[in-house]
């Protein structure tokens, strides 16, 4: 699997490097990419576990149940 | 490179809600379906008052979580849940609204694990995602079960909303704490970790005064045990699929 990692642009291969920079994304970059992930899956748990309209919760009942998201 | 995010967690999400959707068709569901079952006996001997009345009570929420379940239950006439709304219908279309919530969850943790992942400075491979994932069990499936435990519909609970508060601060506080105590060098790491795992449980979680539950105890300690396997495995599949997945697309992106 290290192989499998070992990308073109490393500088040294075989020092152990992030995927950020394997993908030769500079740290503004990174940093953009991991705000608009984080908010747009923390948007998705949120619909799906917390929302209080009532479609959205009769869809999720049973998933909260078993998550244990708070839920009635 | 947003682009990859996006692609890997999609694809882990779906893979990972789509598994855990079916084990929970086997393990949590028929346990919440039997606890309908015993929350629907009680509402059958109990007058309904006017319909007016039981809707306002249910959007109220919580006060009696019973008696406010007695509308959606009468009118729907099926173990059935909503605040009063539309809600799926027992068999095909309620498995087809937990999958696809599951999945979406799915997707939403993936993301959010990548995020992490990637402002950790960290390699993302099969690996270093199902480590975070592992976190991310102890902070959204121990931590918050542990002053919240996995409760069958019936059971008696404080207001949702702040349940809602301390469940996020909880979770948020404990992924912090371990991160600051697994993943940091600097001496106050320790000491401020470890207090953003106690504090939450310090304050604690809004409780009931009282248990209104009429569903047997076995069945609710059954589904709690359950459910944070299921919770645990889902995680899990979430990090493997997301620590493969990235990996799938390493070369491609590199070159």
């Amino acid at each position: 699997m290290a192989k499998m990692f070992a990308s073109a642009g490393a500088p040294v291969s075989g020092t152990p490097i992030s995927s950020a920079q394997a993908a030769g994304a500079s740290r503004a970059e990174v940093l953009r990419v991991a705000l608009v992930a984080g908010v747009f899956g923390a948007a998705l748990v949120f619909f799906t576990g917390f929302a209080g309209a009532d479609v959205l919760h009769a869809v999720a009942h049973d998933w909260r149940h078993a998550m244990a998201f708070p839920c009635h | 490179m947003l682009k990859r995010v996006l692609s890997a967690a999609c694809a882990a999400g779906l893979a990972a809600g789509l598994a855990t959707a079916a084990l929970q068709h086997v393990t949590t569901v028929p346990l919440i379906l039997e606890a309908e079952r015993y929350e629907t006996a009680v509402l059958d001997g109990w007058s309904a008052p006017e319909p007016g009345l039981m809707t306002a009570v249910a959007a109220h929420g919580d006060a009696a979580p019973g008696h406010a379940h007695g509308e959606g239950v009468q009118a729907h006439g099926g173990g059935d849940h909503a605040h009063g709304g539309w809600s799926p219908a027992d068999g095909l279309e309620r498995t087809l609204a937990t999958t696809v919530a599951t999945v979406v969850s799915g997707i939403g943790f993936a993301l959010v694990l990548i995020a992490v992942l990637l402002l950790a400075g960290e390699r993302i491979t099969a690996r270093t995602a199902l480590a975070y994932a592992v976190g991310g069990f102890a902070a959204t499936g121990l931590a918050t079960g542990v002053c919240l435990a996995p409760e069958l519909p019936g059971s008696a609970a404080a207001g949702v909303e702040a349940r809602q508060l301390w469940w996020i601060g909880t979770a948020a506080a404990t992924a912090a704490g371990l991160y600051l105590i697994l993943k940091t060098r600097h001496a106050a790491a320790l000491p401020l970790g470890l207090a953003l795992l106690v504090v939450p449980h310090l304050v604690g979680a809004p409780h009931p005064d009282g248990y209104t539950s009429t569903v047997p105890a076995e069945i609710a300690a059954r589904f709690a045990a359950t459910s944070l396997a299921v919770h645990a495995a889902f995680w899990a599949a979430v990090g493997l699929g997301v620590g493969i997945l990235w990996q799938r697309g390493e070369p491609r992106a590199a070159a």
